[in-house]
């Protein structure tokens, strides 16, 4: 290693005319938002909601949301997946907390399919103002208990955290809803990746 | 394993601890316990691709962008660069985002309360791909520095938000760059959470080379992401 890694900083609180511009309504187009699905997109329909909370459980107006996931066949849209990009569905959504009044971030997607074996989930990357670094997570499904059970990754995490993994769902009129608040601190600190 | 092998871990000795209390949001909003290793797999190794027809012809052009009746106000500046590894080797088509004041100090963001004058020409957002040598290259207006809530008579240093993938979705990396000779740099909790050492690697270096005659000053800042491991996959 010849170069050392440029630090990271905080997003801080005013990125959103940067990053999430459509979302706010700032004159820009956005590359990602929370949509990441359009009529043709093979898979089930889910909505994944949630919030991020602070070490006094308030909910954090000014985070970003990120989620990177495969599609319904567990193929990711990238040179990197042997399996051959399948770029009709990119699989990366961005949404910002500062525009719904309960400060929920929002996603509407499809249930990825299983990647090398594993139990289906989502990668995610969470940062605001007052995170000088983002932090990675994943999100598992609740309904995916056997998989969840044989999940290398989730086996790593102590038995008493994984449930913080563990997106809640939830059938509404609405269609499919996960619930996934991802906790900065407290008791419930949701499990964040070395990665 | 593919040919796109793991990445190098991220560098805790560039990178900020999450708790840093003289930056007091984080005393809430960092995480306190001790992140959980992961042995990266697809889900890491793969991220979002954005290619050169992902940005629009004036995305890297803040001094035109956003023009509604004439210039933006205040110093034009060239800020140009390279993306690479930690081995050195330059990384085309990353996409890069960046986001600023204008030259008052003001945000175009609905909550901005700094008493500062927003520019009607100016809305200081763009973005670019590099190109085959790993470089980049923006135009823009040099922003001024702005107050906050942190400590008394709190500024934050003049900078430009950046935000990039890199070859995947591990390589992610938020930053701020800064400028030579900026007298708040030693006073500012955020700049100064990175490792002494370290935090210079954000300070962009004057560049008469970039400085284009009669039109701005030029700034150089290379960034640096993980790097691949060295050692070759395992079977
Ligand atoms: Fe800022």
């Amino acid at each position: 290693m010849s170069l050392k890694q440029t630090p990271s900083q905080t997003v801080g609180p005013f990125f959103a005319y940067g990053l999430t511009p459509e979302q706010y309504g700032y004159d820009f187009k956005e590359l990602a938002g929370g949509r990441l699905i359009d009529d043709e997109t093979e898979g089930e329909r889910i909505h994944i909601v949630g919030r991020v909370l602070d070490g006094e459980g308030k909910a954090v107006d000014d985070a970003m949301v990120e989620i990177w996931q495969a599609d319904a066949q567990g193929r990711y849209a990238h040179p990197a997946d042997p399996r051959g990009s399948n770029l009709a569905f990119k699989g990366f959504g961005r949404y910002g907390t500062g525009t719904d009044p309960e400060c929920r971030y929002m996603f509407d997607t499809i249930k990825p399919g299983s990647v090398e074996g594993q139990a289906p989930h989502i990668t995610m990357c969470v940062m605001c103002r007052g995170m000088l670094s983002h932090a990675f997570t994943r999100v598992y499904f609740s309904d995916e208990r056997q998989a969840n059970g044989n999940d290398a990754v989730l086996a790593t995490v102590p038995e008493d955290r994984r449930g913080t993994l563990i997106a809640e769902r939830e059938e509404t009129v609405a269609g499919v809803i996960y619930r996934f608040d991802v906790h900065l601190q407290g008791a419930e600190e949701t499990v964040f990746f070395d990665l | 394993m593919t040919a796109h092998g793991p990445f190098s871990p991220r560098d805790w000795g560039s990178h900020p601890s999450y708790v840093h209390p003289d930056y007091k949001s984080t005393v809430l909003r960092g995480p306190t316990r001790p992140l959980i290793p992961l042995k990266p797999t697809l889900s890491e190794l793969t991220g979002p691709v954005y290619g050169q027809t992902s940005v629009g012809p004036l995305d890297h052009d803040m001094t035109r962008n956003a023009r509604v009746n004439g210039e933006p106000l205040g110093e034009r500046i060239i800020v140009a660069g390279r993306v690479l590894d930690e081995d050195g080797r330059t990384l085309p088509n990353t996409l890069i985002e960046v986001w600023q004041a204008n030259a008052a100090g003001r945000y175009i963001h609905k909550n901005d309360q700094h008493d500062a004058p927003l520019d009607p020409n100016f809305r200081g957002s763009g973005r670019c791909v590099t190109d085959a040598q790993g470089r980049y290259k923006f135009y823009s207006i040099k922003p001024g520095a702005y107050p906050w809530g942190n400590h008394p008579n709190a500024w934050r240093p003049n900078h430009i938000h950046f935000s990039l993938f890199g070859p995947s979705f591990i390589t992610r990396l938020v930053t701020q760059m800064y400028f030579p000779g900026d007298p708040l740099l030693d006073l500012d909790p955020i700049y100064n959470a990175s490792p002494e050492g370290r935090r210079e690697l954000m300070v962009s270096n004057f560049d008469l080379d970039v400085t284009e005659p009669e039109f701005a000053l030029g700034y150089t800042f290379d960034i640096v992401l993980r790097g691949r491991n060295a050692t070759p996959a395992q079977e």
